[in-house]
């Protein structure tokens, strides 16, 4: 297991290099610079050219580059042009919220994915199952945006049982977690009533049944494990997905997340706090890849003797 | 002949439930008697798990079986499946072909073998004992230690006995054996046949022995059932079945294997390929590939009758048998 590990961690820092790379280029290349914006319409050409002097983007974009990676290189992000605060301090001050709201809605996906896969795999086809599979696709094809501005219609504004946007409070968390969730919720779903139903064809499962254990008990208590492994897998892959809607999610609720800060900081061209964002963020998928990774390992008791050996 | 009967199975039908409904079994009927040994004999395809799975009440949801399945006096087709589920592992318990397969890969043995006391409420000391106690009887050496494994740490031999002796944990009346021996190595399989047959002994369980090796059935069957395209060929005592075949498929059958019929020394494969209940011929299943077939074989299906006492055979000639 520990060789795993080491060869994730391996790939892992080339996958952040090349995300910040790909992030350092595309914000330069797209119109617009930082020194015009923060000196606004009226500023004359030596004010912005004494800014863009100042904020060291004055050479070409390899010069800049190299300094930008000798800096990475002591994980030092630079200043927030807006604030001139620590690019690195905003992120982390953003960063309990986006951790929150994905953590949130990962729990209510597994929660409510594994329970809908549980009641469908009982019966494959069966009507449990087709209304489960008929949630599965609604629950994917809504687009987020629009889904959060229906929760806000609904639970905000009509019951007024929730805020609407905002954060401070438990019950600021539930409507966007709910929102983040949909989509995940649905993919859980589908994937472990998948594994499921073919886990419950297994002749263990038949095994099981011969000992007189009904139909849920066997799922639950054999096809269940087994099952996981894709299910953790496949979780694991699309934290990635996840944390691209939290930052959707968290814009249509004013949620103060790392969501948030990257929009408004790229419509500022704020490029070293947008540099420490998307560094943090491809931080924390890897890392939660890695823990999908070794969840998985530990489900099997093979791979997890083979991987101690 | 007079042993109490622990399964009695009659006119069992067995069909899908697709728009073209199919009979993969065909009103078989059969007997186990207590502390003896049938087996269900037959060539791939032709019903003989299918029979065992609806004996457990375990039929695939695509499937429907009509007829009688009686447990020791019980009918137990068609009760509630509560009732019938109590009675899966206690009266009635199944090993399978692939005991790798058959075992839970992430679950220790212990756990599995113990399941069912831990279901009638044993705990602790008292349910760790109990699974040794069960894995020492048939025979897994250092019991404390193996108890603890995963199945893939065992050898097959190994976990084709925690597999037995999770079917022995109910204490059942009647152990459905499908296969048993397929999937292991040769000399492993005459210490499972050994060890079946000594738990046998102790227990007085009756066995149904599901196989398609009739070298391994002629040397621990007591009664042996022929299944053709989900029909009963012929059923009898298996000593003069296999010496006296009243039917021609039973006969090519035991000249297909050598050790079997004293007759030839080489085996002789039946010609054709075996008949699928799906595409079953007319009349006498067997008739596309029987040497003797005779035009009434096409349009007639024989029904099984006992030609001498004991001897069943479902030929339109079984009689002319007699005298061979
Ligand atoms: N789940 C299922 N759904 C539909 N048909 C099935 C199913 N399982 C088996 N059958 C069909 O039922 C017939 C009998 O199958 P069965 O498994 O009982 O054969 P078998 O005698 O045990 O063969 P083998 O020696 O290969 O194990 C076959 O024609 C098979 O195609
Ligand atoms: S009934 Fe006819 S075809 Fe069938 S086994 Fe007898 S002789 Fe052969
Ligand atoms: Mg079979």
């Amino acid at each position: 297991m520990m060789s795993m590990i080491g060869r994730r961690l391996a790939v892992g820092v080339f996958v952040i290099w090349g995300v910040t790379t790909l992030m350092f280029v595309l914000i330069r290349v797209a119109p617009g610079d930082p020194a015009t914006t923060l000196l606004g319409p009226d500023a004359t050409p030596e004010q912005i050219e004494a800014l863009t002097e100042r904020l060291g983007l004055s050479g070409n974009i390899v010069e800049q580059y190299l300094a930008y990676l000798r800096q990475l290189a002591t994980l030092d992000f630079g200043d927030s042009f807006r604030t001139g605060q620590p690019a690195i301090a905003l992120v982390s001050s953003r960063l309990p919220e986006t951790l929150q709201l994905t953590l949130g809605a990962t729990v209510i996906a597994a929660a409510v994915g594994l329970t809908l896969s549980l009641l469908a795999a009982r019966r494959p086809d069966g009507a449990i199952d087709r209304v489960v599979s008929t949630i599965s696709i609604l629950f994917q094809g809504m687009p987020t945006f629009w889904v959060g501005i229906m929760l806000i219609l609904i639970f905000a504004l009509v019951l007024r049982v929730t805020p609407s946007s905002g954060a401070g409070t438990p019950a600021h968390l539930i409507l966007p977690a709910i929102t983040l969730a949909l989509p995940f919720t649905a993919i859980i779903a589908r994937i472990s009533r998948a594994t499921l139903t073919e886990a419950m064809r297994e002749p263990y499962v038949q095994t099981a049944r011969a000992k007189g254990l009904s139909r849920g008990e066997a799922l639950r208590n054999h096809a269940f494990r087994n099952a996981m492994g894709p299910v953790v897998t496949i979780v694991g892959l699309q934290v990635g997905a996840l944390v691209g809607g939290a930052v959707v999610v968290e814009n249509v609720f004013a949620w103060p997340g790392l969501g948030t800060l990257i929009v408004d900081s790229v419509a500022s061209r704020d490029y070293t706090v947008v540099q420490a964002a998307v560094f943090v963020i491809a931080l924390f998928v890897l890392a939660l890849n890695l823990v999908a990774d070794i969840v998985n390992a530990l489900l099997d008791p093979r791979i997890r003797v083979e991987a101690n050996a | 002949m007079t042993d109490k009967l622990a399964l009695s199975v009659r006119d069992l039908v067995v069909s899908t439930d697709a728009d073209a409904p199919v009979r993969i079994l065909d009103g078989v009927s059969l007997d186990v008697r207590s502390g003896r040994t049938t087996a269900l004999i037959g060539e791939s395809g032709s019903g003989k798990s299918i029979l065992g799975s609806a004996v457990m009440g375990l039929l695939p949801d695509t499937m429907s079986a009509q007829g009688e399945i009686v447990f020791d006096d019980r009918q137990v087709l068609g009760i509630p499946e509560r009732q019938r589920r109590a009675l899966r592992g206690r009266w009635v318990a199944m090993i399978f072909q692939d005991p790798l397969a058959a075992l839970n890969p992430s679950q220790r043995i212990g756990r599995q073998v113990g399941e069912l006391l831990r279901r009638g409420g044993l705990r602790g000391k008292a349910l760790e004992e109990g699974v040794v106690r069960l894995l020492a009887r048939v025979g897994v050496p250092r019991p404390e230690e193996r108890a603890h494994a995963f199945p893939h740490q065992l050898s097959g031999g190994l976990r084709q006995r925690a597999v037995i002796a999770m079917a022995l944990s109910g204490g059942p009346r009647l152990l459905i054996a499908d296969e048993p021996t397929t999937a292991l190595d040769v000399t492993v399989q005459k210490r499972i046949l050994d060890l079946l047959a000594e738990m046998q002994r102790d227990d007085g369980i009756a066995i149904l022995f599901i196989s398609h090796d009739l070298r391994v059935v002629s040397h621990i069957a007591d009664d042996l059932v022929v299944l053709y395209a989900g029909r009963v060929a012929e059923s009898g005592p298996a000593r003069s079945v296999l010496s006296k075949p009243l039917h021609p498929y039973t006969r090519a059958l035991a000249r297909s294997v050598p050790s079997v019929s004293a007759a030839s020394a080489v085996s002789d494969p039946i010609p054709g390929t075996a008949a699928s209940p799906a595409a079953r011929p007319s009349g006498c299943a067997f008739h596309p590939r029987c040497p003797l077939a005779r035009e009434i074989c096409r349009r007639e299906t024989p029904q099984p009758r006992e030609v001498v006492p004991g001897r069943v055979s479902a030929c339109h000639f079984a009689e002319e048998f007699l005298d061979d």
